[in-house]
């Protein structure tokens, strides 16, 4: 370690990160409201990581709220379910919340105004075994609600065979503007204490730790109250500092260890979990609710009354605003934090269940400046959370040799947007990155495309040989029958000659 | 043996001088451009623009019969070469320099009647007899063999579709930086 690192250690014992001005009040002091029902939600049968969902409902056809409308399909899908009760009118596409503006396939439900349930069973949650809770939790579509959508029963079900000693809930919502955790963990804090009980029980874990960021005193201690009674559940603030968020950071801050590069949380024995998801879980076992509804913070200078919102899934985010209230029109539309969050195309686009805010944002808060050149001030550098050379990568991506920003450890970029966040000369860093990682994916994916088309030929090939073998020996057989059945009619015939002439 | 040396030298020189006056003085005007043209062209002659190869291609453009957007092999490289050869603009836009395409068959008119599929080299088109056909998009490989074989022209190839999975962003710009 030399001199400056040392020093740098002193008055800063982990140099990663960023500490932008979080602005999450006063949307996080606002009490939840609940969003009037649309008369049309549009659901979007891909809300997770994965394959898309196959629908199982038929247009026209009657559903309740919570009736499971499209199911999971491949290993690594979700179900989706009705967001209220009503008739499903079409299945269609609609805009995807996504930068790219594409249409995404999605069930059309108009709403009856009724809002009601299906009949839902109570069981006591923990007298069941941890697979069943796994597959009530896959059969309530519940993901991963800190933004990665990833099926959370895939995650509990992983938790048994990889041996996990500790859950990790993640509370830290470190992006800017974003409370809508903040708000759960204030208002349902017992809740979410008990669906990480119920998690610890489906993963076989012995303990939990909650990291809640220190900017957000009334949830700790709102958890703090609900944990207190479960020995197994631990309470920590983490300091704020973004991305803390991000599993891996909030695993190290938690445990001390740190996760190797190509490796998991899991990999040493930890599962991360969002506090949303604990709720959703909660939901799903105690009250047999699969997820239908989340809440979105909707927040930006150009929303009147910023706070947090109880939304359906499938609401438009154009609905979303106009109830919140807009007092000019916003310069631009994102889903999900300003660090991280997706730019909207336009805001009739639905709201899904990763959507954890709206932002509204005016000119003066979107402000895009132009990118000027690279000084190389290494201020990216020591602002990346993952110790990457952000400067060299995009260098390097920007004249075309992806392989070259690979070997810089390109995979290991999180997009956390630390690095263009302090950069002086606003250079758009994380767009080289995730242009880079698509082409590299649109890369292995015409290599696998290649693959499978020689398989194809070679597995035609073998069926035309195949075709034309079994059409010889048919061809044979049937010559050797008609001989058989000549020979037959011969005999006969020379059977029947004697005879009939004795007959004659 | 030496008549016949200075014979056919004599002859040699008067010819060589013939020939050379004659280059001169009949020499025929050719358009600089059209060799130029020609040079930037593929060369392979293939006569998907209706001109009798490369060559002819190139005097129909050098002679402003034929746009420069003539040439489908091509591409937009050519066309924009091409333009600053001749110094002029062109709407790169109604260029098709289109990317991989795949097979599309439009279900309206298509008859059921299982040519293509046989024609098929990764079987990517299913159907059956007087069944409507389908072209799975992720198994074909964008050949064009089917087009032919369909009586109705039901099939088409179009471009791969862009879907939210193979979305990539784009690269940011480079060319307008601030500072200039």
């Amino acid at each position: 370690m030399g001199l400056m690192e040392k020093f740098l250690a002193l008055i800063e014992p982990a140099h990663w990160g960023v500490h932008p001005d979080d602005r999450k009040r006063p949307a996080a002091d606002a009490p939840v409201r609940a969003l009037p029902l649309p008369e049309r939600l549009y659901v979007p049968l891909q809300q997770h990581i994965g394959a898309a969902a196959r629908p199982i409902v038929l247009a026209g056809q009657k559903v309740k709220k919570g009736q499971l409308i499209a199911e999971a399909q491949g290993a690594t899908s979700a179900a989706i379910h009705a967001p209220t009760s009503g008739i499903v009118t079409a299945i269609g596409e609609v805009t995807a919340p996504h930068p790219s503006g594409l249409p995404v396939a999605a069930i059309v439900v108009e709403a009856d105004g009724e809002d009601a349930w299906i009949e839902t069973e109570s069981v006591d949650p923990f007298a069941l075994p941890p697979q069943e809770i796994a597959r009530r939790v896959a059969a309530a579509g519940v993901v991963g609600l800190g933004g990665a959508t990833f099926p959370s029963a895939l995650k509990l079900g992983l938790g048994l065979k990889a041996k996990i000693h500790t859950l990790i809930v993640n509370g830290g919502e470190c992006e800017p503007y974003l409370s809508c955790d903040d708000r759960l963990m204030r208002d349902r804090a017992p809740e979410i204490v008990d669906g990480i009980r119920l998690m610890l029980v489906a993963t076989g874990a012995q303990k939990a730790l909650v990291g809640i960021e220190d900017n957000k005193p009334e949830a700790i201690a709102a958890m703090a109250a609900a944990a207190r009674p479960f020995r197994e559940i631990e309470v920590r603030p983490v300091p704020a500092r973004y991305p803390m968020g991000s599993e891996k950071h909030l695993f190290s801050e938690l445990t001390g260890m740190e996760v190797p590069a190509d490796g998991r949380t899991t990999d040493l024995g930890a599962l991360v979990h969002n506090v949303g998801t604990a709720f959703a879980v909660h939901e799903a076992l105690r009250h047999g609710r699969p997820l239908v509804e989340r809440l979105v913070t909707v927040n930006g200078g150009a929303v009147a009354f910023p706070g947090n919102i109880r939304v359906p899934v499938g609401a438009l985010v154009e609905e979303v605003l106009a109830f919140a209230g807009l007092k000019e029109e916003p310069a631009r539309l994102v889903m999900g934090g300003p660090m991280m969050g997706s730019l909207l195309p336009h805001a009739r686009v639905p709201v899904v269940k990763g959507t954890s805010g709206v932002l509204a944002l005016t000119a003066n808060e979107a402000a895009a400046h132009a990118p000027g050149p690279c000084i190389r001030c290494s201020s990216c550098v020591r602002a990346c959370p993952v110790g990457l050379l952000p400067l060299e990568m995009s260098a390097r991506i920007a004249a075309g040799a992806l392989s070259a920003a690979v070997d810089l450890g390109l995979k290991d970029c999180i997009a956390c947007g630390c690095c263009a966040y302090v950069c002086p000369s606003r250079i758009p860093l994380v767009q080289y990155f995730n242009h880079a990682k698509g082409e590299l994916a649109a890369q292995s994916r015409a290599q696998l495309r290649n693959e499978a088309a020689k398989r194809l030929a070679a597995a035609r090939a073998e069926r035309l040989e195949r075709e034309a073998k079994e059409k010889a020996e048919a061809a044979l057989r049937r010559k050797a029958e008609r001989m058989a059945q000549k020979a037959a009619e011969a005999a006969a015939a020379a059977g029947k000659t004697p005879e009939s002439e004795a007959t004659a | 043996m030496i008549a016949a040396i200075l014979s056919l030298t004599v002859l040699g020189i008067l010819l060589g001088f013939g020939l050379g006056f004659a280059a001169r003085k009949f020499a025929v005007e050719a358009d600089a451009n059209v060799a130029a043209i020609e040079a930037l062209m593929p060369g392979s002659n293939c006569g998907q623009c209706g001109y009798p190869g490369c060559p002819g291609a190139a005097a129909a453009i050098a002679k402003g019969e034929a746009p420069p957007t003539i040439c489908p092999p091509g591409g937009k490289a050519l066309v924009e070469a091409l333009a600053k050869l001749l110094g002029i603009g062109v709407d790169l836009s109604a260029v098709a320099d289109e990317g991989p395409k795949i097979a599309v068959v439009q279900e309206e008119i298509c008859i059921g009647c299982c040519r293509c599929l046989k024609e098929c080299p990764t079987d990517a088109i299913v159907g059956a007899a007087k069944q409507i056909h389908s072209v799975l998009r992720e198994a074909c490989t964008g050949c064009a063999k089917c087009i032919d074989r369909c009586p109705t022209e039901a099939l088409r190839m179009e471009p791969v579709p862009v879907t939210l999975q193979h979305w990539v962003w784009p690269k940011p710009r480079q060319d307008a930086p601030a500072w200039a």
